[in-house]
């Protein structure tokens, strides 16, 4: 496209901007993506990210599978979700663009790097021979297609710098990230002074910061004078509640909450895991944390991780444990064991799309079931579910408040979608964070009969957490049926039944500990969106759209799945229709139904990828309608 | 550590009866366990811990049963699990002492796994394998210890596995402390097992327990009156490898493999034997190598290294030397939770 305007164009002003980054893996559309978040969220605007990437470390360049994307939604309104329609996209290479510009709006831009669109490039991501997609008419009609010589502008920029080709060919995505701040009147200061204490004062590569600096510029610059764009934009800052903010992801949340619960409680948390995708961040961020007295244990495997947690709970620390379905899968035993021992303990399952390795770096949440039934027996466990990138830290401190005061494993569902998505987080008073209070029987405990380690509290049936060191309370557990009280090996057919009642009661129980579920919207009427986890940005922006449309409708969104708050089934006799949006094939459906004998409509799209708005809000209508 | 010694001087005197729960033992009778756990008992008051600070761990299986007899804290976990489980114990709390006690199926076959990376990490715990090369509580199936050939009733024509070489994979693991016993020689159990609980370091030892009734016997050519002197050895740090009913018999180099001599003959002296050095990994393993019937089974401390230093010192070191570099904003919580990118909004 040509434009004729004036370098000095005005701008226009817009709600909201959607964006993706698109390139190979090697391309560093990660730390793009991340620079330009960061930049907009300190510029005061709401945002979510959605990082998507391929299983591949480096898959083969230029091919399909090793495309690496990171969109974000930056807004002058509350939203909760990347969005679902890309406004503008930078493809670094052939292969970016074709496996995304579906997602791009029609008359969106998308702004290519055109020196990758060789011949070889082209026909590597499978374009038929004599095809090149910048020269197809119809997409250059649909699109506002921009295409700069990214590879050689950054070459001719640094040409001077006598650095290596190598590296001033890493530069590129800098570039491009300087044209993009140009077109949304974004500050580049921050990200030079990211570089620089990447490069500079980290690495100690300050001759690196320095080219990257000047591609950045020289990008920023090129937008300024190619009039290349018809206009720029500007999304202005969000009205927000007066605070500090911070950008935040799921799993730095969750590290964030361990560490606050653990300071809470007063007490150590050993967390021993096996490193998996997409929960890997978790221990990795925990291990930086050794002077908040967090004890980090990579194990030989997941059995080990969860047996070692639980081997610290006995010992009086706060054992947690993290993974992903397919660790789940193995640690199903343990879990037994640990709710046989009554022990606390926190198990962080980051959901990935499955079953078997499935697709490890796409979210899903087909884990419900699995945490609800992956055990053999009896064996119910206390679940709950943070349901955004920030609320991972509210439920990471939640799963370590309840399994300490029941006794209780914990199993806490997050998923690959919301743990590494990003939002703006107002960072919270941790004065204002209540205490966790744990108390140690002592020999001054001991009634006449002695030490009865499976004496509960007769109103969470709770029993005592006596540690090793302690005079007077020796005493043996184990995986073998205990006598009720003093947890003696029984093989008694009632004490049996008695005890695995005893055991089901206690996680009833947690229901009287644990906030009622809230209605968004009327509390009454025709149709409730009933969702789990993370879901909850999605869900919430098409019922509003779908309100703004004049349906009645309300939503509720579900972070404790077992027990469910006690007035669940309230809520949901308060409708007419019930329609759950699940990524699964309706597994918090058949727990509802299940329980409740209550009718519900499943929406369930099962595809790697969090819920689009559009579609989302389609189907709802779609059930409303029926 | 002036706690631990201020409790020491206090620490009352305990009897094997203090280490004695007032549950019944339920093996059966005859069984190699019961001498097992009489030595235990029997070595625990002498070891200066308080009984408090005991806890005992195990898997599945007979010998998983142990901690429900000894009056100690205990944990009778899963399958294979025992050291995973007594690793996270002694790693929340280093002033435990955390002693195993486990069977071959679980601590070799199902357990496998992490009786390697217990080792090779060198946790401070005290492994005791009760090995009776059968699989007792499920009713006599082989065992990864069993011998090739092995008729069982999984295995009617006979067992096709090979067995495996627990000393070996001790060795191969790194473990800083090898040894072996034979449930009936009380004294010597004793003693190892005194060692065991005194090394900073994965102690291991391997003891050769009867299972009289699935696998009677199998230990008999090593355990019995007129056989011990002549199919095993008793290694001691410093003296040359001597054995024999009449102690005439000895082991040496030769083309680098040991070889039996007899002492006096062919002017063989003791001074022409290897000298038994625990702190030699090559001894322990070429021990690890030497079975019936081809040599005599070394019984003993084969290996004690206590210069590595152990898993959950490394563990709190790196703990402690965080939170002393920590300025006063590294140790605020919220700092933390704040990070360091955050912005206003007014």
């Amino acid at each position: 496209m040509t434009t004729h305007q004036p370098i000095e164009k005005t701008s226009a002003v817009l709600d909201s901007v959607v964006i993706r980054f698109c390139g190979d893996s090697g391309d560093g559309m990660q730390l793009t993506g991340g620079q330009f978040t960061e930049t907009s969220a300190i510029f005061g605007n709401d945002f979510a990210t959605f990082p998507d990437f391929p299983a591949e470390i480096r898959a083969p360049k230029g091919t399909t599978f090793g495309v690496s994307g990171f969109q974000l939604q930056f807004s002058s309104e509350d939203i909760f979700t990347p969005g679902d329609r890309v406004n503008a996209m930078i493809a670094m290479n052939p292969a970016g663009l074709k496996v995304n510009i579906d997602d791009v709006e029609p008359g969106g831009i998308i702004i290519v790097n055109e020196d990758e669109f060789t011949k070889g490039n082209l026909s590597k991501c499978g374009y038929p021979a004599g095809y090149n997609p910048l020269d197809d008419e119809i997409i250059n009609a649909k699109y506002t297609l921009v295409k700069v010589p990214m590879s050689r502008l950054t070459k001719d920029s640094l040409a001077d710098s006598g650095m290596g080709a190598k590296d001033i060919n890493r530069c590129r995505n800098m570039f491009a990230l300087g044209i993009v701040y140009w077109l949304y009147e974004r500050p580049i200061d921050q990200t030079i002074k990211y570089l620089n204490n990447k490069f500079a004062t980290k690495k100690n590569l300050p001759e690196v910061a320095e080219i990257n600096i000047q591609a950045l510029k020289a990008g920023y610059y090129f937008g300024e004078t190619s009039e290349l764009f018809p206009s720029r934009y500007r999304v202005p800052p969000a009205k927000q509640e007066p605070g500090i903010y911070r950008q935040i992801s799921g799993n730095e949340a969750t590290v964030l909450g361990l560490v606050t619960a653990s300071q809470k409680a007063n007490k150590p948390i050993v967390y021993a895991s096996y490193p998996i995708t997409p929960a890997s961040s978790v221990i990795q961020g925990l291990s930086n944390l050794k002077r908040f007295g967090i004890k980090t244990i990579q194990s030989e495997d997941e059995i080990a991780a969860i047996c070692t947690a639980i081997g610290a709970s006995f010992a009086g620390d706060i054992g947690v444990t993290g993974t992903s379905g397919p660790g789940l899968a193995l640690k199903g035993e343990a879990m037994g064991l640990a709710l046989m021992l009554e022990l606390p303990l926190v198990i962080v399952d980051v959901q990935r799309a499955g079953p078997a390795t499935g697709l490890p770096t796409k979210t899903e949440q087909a884990d419900l079931l699995q945490a609800m039934f992956g055990r053999h027996c009896e064996s119910p466990l206390i679940i709950v579910a943070p349901r955004s990138p920030s609320d991972c830290f509210n439920m990471a401190i939640e799963a370590v408040r309840l399994s300490v005061k029941y006794m209780c494993p914990v199993i806490y569902l997050s998923d690959g979608y919301i743990a590494n998505g990003a939002e703006p987080w107002k960072v919270p008073d941790v004065n204002q964070i209540p205490e966790i209070t744990i108390t140690h029987p002592t020999i001054a405990d001991i009634g006449e009969d002695g030490f009865r380690p499976y004496e509960r509290d007769p109103q969470t049936l709770a029993r005592r957490w006596a540690i090793p060191g302690t005079p007077g309370l020796e005493h043996r557990v184990g995986s073998l049926e205990k006598e009720d009280e003093t947890g003696n090996v029984s093989y008694d057919p009632d004490n049996h039944d008695k005890m695995v009642r005893l055991r089901a009661e206690k996680v009833a129980r947690v229901a009287e500990s644990i906030p009622l579920l809230e209605i968004d919207g009327d509390p009454t009427g025709d149709v409730l969106v009933l969702g789990w986890g993370g879901t909850y940005g999605s869900i919430t922006t098409a019922v509003h759209q779908l309100r703004v449309k004049g349906h009645k409708v309300s939503s509720a969104h579900l972070q404790y799945l077992n027990p469910f708050p006690s007035n669940t089934e309230e809520v949901l006799r308060s409708f007419k229709k019930i329609i759950i949006p699940e990524i699964n094939l309706g597994q918090l459906s058949f727990l509802i139904r299940a329980k409740f004998l209550i009718e519900t409509h499943g929406i369930n799209i099962v595809k790697g990828q969090p819920f689009k708005v559009e579609t989302l809000a389609e189907r709802i209508e779609e059930v409303i309608e029926s | 550590m002036s706690t631990i010694e201020s409790k020491d001087t206090t620490l009352p005197i305990y009897t094997a009866k203090d280490f004695t729960t007032d549950q019944d033992v339920r093996w059966c009778p005859g069984c190699g366990d019961y001498a097992a756990l009489a030595a235990v008992r029997k070595a625990l008051p002498g070891v200066n811990t308080r009984k408090e600070d005991f806890v005992f761990v195990s898997g599945i299986g007979c010998a998983a049963r142990f901690p429900y007899y000894v009056d100690t804290y205990g944990m009778h976990s899963i399958h294979g699990r025992a050291l995973a489980v007594a690793t996270g114990v002694k790693c929340a709390n280093p002033e435990l002492e955390v002693c195993v006690v486990s069977g071959d199926g679980d601590l070799l076959s199902i357990g496998g796994n992490h009786t390697i990376h217990t080792m090779r990490r060198n946790v401070d715990l005290t492994i005791m394998l009760l090995n009776n090369k059968i699989y007792g509580l499920t009713k006599g199936q082989y065992s990864p210890t069993s011998e090739q050939g092995k008729v069982s009733p999984t295995s009617p024509a006979g067992s096709i596995d090979f067995p495996v070489n627990p000393i070996a994979i001790a060795v191969a693991s790194g473990c800083t402390f090898i040894a072996r016993s034979i449930d009936v020689d009380m004294k010597g159990m004793d003693e190892i097992y005194k060692r065991g609980i005194a090394h900073k370091g994965t102690s291991f030892i391997e003891v050769y327990q009867d299972c009289n009734i699935f696998n009677h016997k199998a230990w008999f050519y090593a355990s019995q009156k007129d056989t011990m002197p002549e199919n095993t050895i008793k290694v001691e740090h410093g003296k040359p490898l001597i054995f024999g009913s009449e102690h005439n018999k000895g082991i040496r180099f030769n083309n680098g493999k040991p070889e039996i001599v007899n002492i006096g003959k062919n002017g063989i002296t003791e001074s022409d034997l290897i000298i038994h050095d625990e702190t030699n990994m090559f001894l322990a393993n070429m021990y690890s190598q030497m079975a019936h019937p081809e040599f005599p089974e070394p019984i003993g401390v084969l290996h004690a290294d206590p210069s590595k230093p152990t898993y959950n010192e490394l563990l709190q070191n790196q703990l402690d030397e965080a939170k002393s570099k920590a300025n006063s904003k590294q140790l605020d919580l919220q700092a933390l939770v704040t990070g360091n990118e955050s912005w206003e909004v007014k």
